[in-house]
């Protein structure tokens, strides 16, 4: 099996690593990359902890392959905080929006595609905007609460 | 005073003038929204799962599972899974050290009855019979796929009635009739409290009801795994998402055969639970593969495997009888109750004993009779949920209470306010109430629905009118030898420090104490204050010795109160 | 066996590599699962041919390339009569890889994208250059090349076109079926109608009997009524863990009238 180079950014930064044919992102950010921060959830679509930001728009890592990173703007929780923490995560620890914190990365992740697009989004939005992710902990309302916080003004910046 | 803070994005409704003076003035963290301590992990994505760590080398452990729900083994041919690239290693049953476990075992309770990988027959639809080490998890994939297992279909059954009928078939050959023997004696756990025939027959109204539970996926985000690795100086490093870390070591040296000290568990950020990751499956595989390789070794659930072998909480099938007077007051109920444990026993015993100490719900009924049944069918085997014990039986008393409502003719708010246990009350496994909130809990229920109460209903309190006659013990309770079982040893529940004591004969109803006095020491029963050691336990003759007793807290609840 | 991934420059090079065998890759939402679990092995094709991403206008409607996303469809203010459908299949990230390509061979009960393409009368443009109505396709998609576009004629009307999809979870959830029905008007009546379910068997298919009950007839009451009361005739729609097959069939009468009463 060949090896395949993959040049990418990583959270801003140029990265390159050898990919095998049928290696999952997730699997290649992971292990190859040794970004540890996008989790498996299922492998199948269904629970979106393996979200990250390809050129913007939220992905699930582990359906897409990861040779198609070729050249792409990869973005994960692990660089969600710049010399201090962005405000959802800062709205996360104040809402208690994580208890095993299993399915957080992957939520930020969501929530910040929706916020790039649309920074003032409606609780139904916000709804919308995590409904590929799933979380047994908090049955969701906490999550809401600090995604709208960060929306509405509550969290600086 | 009512005080509705917001909790995440919860309205929490505090009721501070209930119970009040049974708590300090100031309440430091309850009532507050706090930070967890490890959500600065959580939120930046450090966490360290156990998947989390990152080792050069690493192997990947897959297993061969059946297809058929009960099936004899003819032959397990590995000759081209061998040769197949990446391919490290091939384990079978003869393989594992000590290859036959039941987790109850570490608590002295039931028989070992569940091979690691089973050699000879399997019993439910997913059981592993071998397992593949690669270097690849694609490549332990292919390679289970070429594995050829020559099965004998035998027959099985998926449903507790029918398991129970003579003539099914034998899930496990040590519980013939699919029954799990309790203390070596019965092949049920018995509640026995007054005589509910006759109360039944003093009744204005009996009702019965059936009510049946399927099982429950926990589905934990994170899939069950661990990874092991050898580390220098002969001993093991795991990492593992258990939820009960040294459970899942002492099985883990069971199985092996190997002192626990030469193993290094590190575990505690699990992601999700809920009962799920207690069955320590994963980490005596992943360090068995670690041992036969040298080199370390990762086994992990996907999410089917999770979904379709990942022990759920299991179904049940509860009848309950009520007999109950006109005006409400039930004074007899009565329990069949069918817990399905599946293929093997897990912790479905325990979760029986768990569930009848439960029972009849938190109402005072003078006349309680229970038979619960842990059955074997040739289902996933099922372990420890959130409310262990407990969920499917007051799902069906819950029910069963609305039934009884409209049998007679009341709302069902007001049928829970008039049997509700109040402090001092005697329950049916002959200790008495304490704490009780059920009363406030239904007052203020129905203020919320808007149900208007009847002035005596809405001046009930737990603290008050308990105990009394609603604390004396039947004058007669009716025993009987039924289901008895040969062959078993009467151990298993407690056997380090059984008592030797009837608990049916002796012990006096234990007097009332005043709850909370407003000063000085505080009498026996009461509840500890923040500010004061607890009191030493009370000598009541109704509660057994503690001392040596195993307490296992993550799965029994028990504490000391 | 394993996986070999080729990827192609232009969408007829994919085409004849895939003629010697091997699965097509678009956005992998439904593939990927296959790959990671070992039951997908052997060649994996992809392309990448910008014009597969591209939305064009044409005389009559839009050519959608099949490598469109469901989100670039609901980026584009021209195809609102598809943002209902678009929006309907999976979360924000299934719909951010997710083609509409992939979404015509979706199994059951997946497919909801495709059931709107079907009643609106689209067809598929073959990477050989030739056309193909969706009927066809749908009817036998196991024996089918490579779509490289997809031909959606706009509707005259946008309010002649409804799309409802039936869940049992909310926002996101599996169909338990999902309904798509054109109905143009002339002088009152209904012509040229085009009324289609998804997850009523094992791909989007036209409900024929719902068509002759409203082909040329005005939709008042009476209409929908006798619409409502054939939906399910001469279908026999799968039993999966979302809803029987008797269920389907019983309430898709029900999703039917409602649909159509909001067309009224
Ligand atoms: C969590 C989750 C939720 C989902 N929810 C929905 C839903 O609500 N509704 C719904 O309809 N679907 C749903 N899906 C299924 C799937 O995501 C969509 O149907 C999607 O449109 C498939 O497109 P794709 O490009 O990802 O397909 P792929 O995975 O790339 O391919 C799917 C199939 O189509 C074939 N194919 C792809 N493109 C072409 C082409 N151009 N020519 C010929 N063959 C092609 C592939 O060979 C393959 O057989 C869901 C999937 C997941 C994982
Ligand atoms: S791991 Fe990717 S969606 Fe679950
Ligand atoms: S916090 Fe545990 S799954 Fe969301």
């Amino acid at each position: 099996m060949a090896l395949k180079p993959v040049t990418f950014t990583l959270n801003g930064n140029a990265k390159a690593a050898f990919t095998e044919d049928g290696q999952n992102l997730l699997d290649f950010l992971r292990r190859s990359v040794g970004d540890l921060s996008p989790k498996y959830g299922c492998g199948q679509g269904g629970c979106g902890a393996c979200t990250v930001l390809m050129d913007g728009a939220p992905v699930l890592a582990c359906l897409t392959l990861a040779e198609a990173a070729q050249g792409a703007r990869i973005e994960t929780a692990a660089g969600l905080a710049g010399a201090a923490l962005h405000p959802l995560q800062e709205a996360f620890m104040e809402r208690f929006a994580a208890q095993c914190g299993y399915c957080t990365p992957g939520m930020l992740m969501a929530a910040r595609a929706l916020l790039d697009r649309n920074p003032r989004p409606s609780r139904d939005e916000v709804i919308e905007a995590i409904s590929g992710n799933i979380c047994r902990c908090t049955g969701y309302e906490p999550i809401i609460a600090a995604i709208l916080d960060v929306a509405e003004g509550r969290v600086r910046a | 005073m009512t005080e509705t803070p917001m909790i995440g994005g919860n309205m929490i409704d505090f009721r501070k003038e209930f119970f009040a003076d049974e708590r300090p003035e100031k309440l430091n963290e309850i009532g507050k929204p706090t930070r967890r301590q490890d959500i600065t992990g959580h939120v930046t994505g450090r966490s360290p799962f156990y998947d989390d760590h990152l080792f050069e080398g690493l192997l990947h452990m897959r297993c061969v599972r059946s297809p058929h729900h009960a099936a004899r083994i003819r032959r397990i041919d590995t000759s081209a899974a061998e040769r197949m690239p990446g391919v490290q290693r091939i384990v079978l049953g003869r393989d594992v050290p000590r290859n036959l476990n039941t987790l109850l075992s570490l608590l002295d309770f039931g028989i070992d009855d569940e091979p690691i990988l089973s050699t000879d027959r399997v019993r439910y639809k997913g059981e592993p019979v071998a397992a593949v080490i690669a270097a690849t998890d694609a490549q332990a994939r292919d390679a289970v796929a070429a594995i050829r297992v020559e099965w004998e279909p035998l027959p099985h059954v998926l449903d507790v009635e029918a398991a129970i009928k003579p003539g099914a078939p034998a899930v496990l050959d040590i519980y013939p009739n699919n029954k799990f023997a309790y203390h070596g004696k019965y092949d049920h756990q018995k509640l026995r409290y007054g005589d509910v025939e006759t109360a039944f027959r003093q009744a204005d109204h009996v009702v019965e009801g059936r009510y049946q539970m399927s099982p429950i996926e926990q589905a934990p985000v994170e899939t069950c795994g661990a990874i092991a690795a050898p580390e220098q100086n002969g001993r093991w490093v795991c990492y593992t998402s258990t939820q009960a870390l040294f459970f899942s070591l002492g099985t883990a040296a069971k199985v092996l055969e190997m002192p626990s000290s030469r193993l290094h568990f590190i575990g505690g950020t699990v992601g999700g639970g809920f009962g799920g990751k207690v069955d320590s499956i994963h980490e005596p595989m992943a360090i068995l593969g670690a041992m036969l390789t040298g080199r370390p070794v990762k086994f992990m659930w996907d999410r089917e495997e999770e979904m379709q072998v990942g022990a759920p909480r299991g179904a049940e099938l509860w009848i309950v009888k009520d007999g109950v007077m006109r005006d409400g007051r039930i004074i007899a109920r009565q329990f069949t109750g069918y817990f399905d444990s599946g293929a093997y026993t897990r912790l479905s015993s325990y979760a029986v004993i768990k569930c009848v100490g439960h029972l009849p719900g938190p109402y005072t009924i003078p006349n309680v009779h229970a038979n619960v049944y842990c059955v074997f069918t040739n289902r996933t085997p099922a372990t420890a949920m959130r409310g262990f014990g407990i969920t499917g039986v007051d799902f069906a008393i819950e029910a069963h209470m609305d039934k009884v409502a409209e049998a007679v003719g009341m709302n069902p708010i007001e049928l829970r306010l008039l049997n509700a246990y109040r402090d001092g009350d005697m329950k049916a496994h002959r200790r008495i109430a304490k704490n009780c909130a059920l009363i406030e809990c239904c007052q203020v229920v129905a203020e919320k629905a808007g149900v208007k109460l009847a002035p005596h209903l809405a001046a009930l309190a737990s603290t008050r009118d308990g105990g009394g006659d609603r604390a004396r013990l039947p004058a007669h309770t009716v025993t009987d030898e039924n289901g008895r079982v040969q062959g078993y040893q009467p151990w298993s529940y407690a056997r380090k420090n059984a008592p030797a004591r009837d608990p049916f004969v002796g012990a006096p109803p234990p007097v009332q104490p005043p709850r909370a006095p407003a000063a000085g020491t505080p009498a026996v029963n009461a509840p500890p204050r923040a500010d004061q050691p607890p009191p030493p336990p009370p000598p009541s003759p109704a509660s057994p010795p503690r001392q040596g007793a195993l307490r296992f807290s993550s799965l029994s609840g028990f504490r000391r109160r | 066996m394993a996986v070999t991934v080729e990827t192609h420059g232009s969408v007829a090079e994919a085409a004849r590599a895939l003629a010697q065998g091997g699965v097509y890759l678009g956005g992998g939402t439904g593939i990927m699962r296959g790959v990671n679990a070992g039951a997908v092995q052997g060649r994996v094709v992809r392309s990448s041919d910008p014009a597969l991403r591209v939305i064009r206008s044409t005389a009559d409607g839009f050519s959608l390339g099949a490598g469109v996303t469901m989100a670039q469809v609901l980026g584009e203010r021209d195809l609102a009569f598809l943002h209902a459908a678009a929006r309907s299949v999976g979360g924000p990230q299934v719909r951010a890889m997710g083609t509409i390509g992939g979404n015509l061979f979706a199994p059951h009960p997946y497919g909801d994208f495709a059931t709107a393409l079907l009643a609106l009368g689209a067809r598929a443009l073959m990477a050989s250059g030739s056309p193909r109505n969706l009927d066809d396709l749908l009817r036998d998609r196991d024996r089918t090349g490579l779509v490289a576009a997809v031909e959606v004629p706009r509707p005259r009307d946008p309010r002649a076109f409804g799309f409802v999809k039936v869940q049992r979870v909310k926002p996101r959830g599996v169909a338990v079926l999902s309904i798509a029905a054109h109905l143009p008007r002339e002088g009152g009546r209904l012509r040229g109608v085009r009324v289609a379910f998804g997850a009523m068997g094992p791909a989007p298919l036209r409900a024929s009997a719902v068509e002759r009950v409203l082909e040329g007839a005005t939709l008042d009451a009476a209409t929908i009524a006798r619409a409502a009361q054939v939906a399910a005739e001469g279908l026999t729609p799968p039993t999966d863990p979302v809803a029987t097959g008797w269920y389907r069939a019983s309430v898709v009468g029900v999703h039917l009238k409602r649909l159509l009463e909001r067309m009224v």
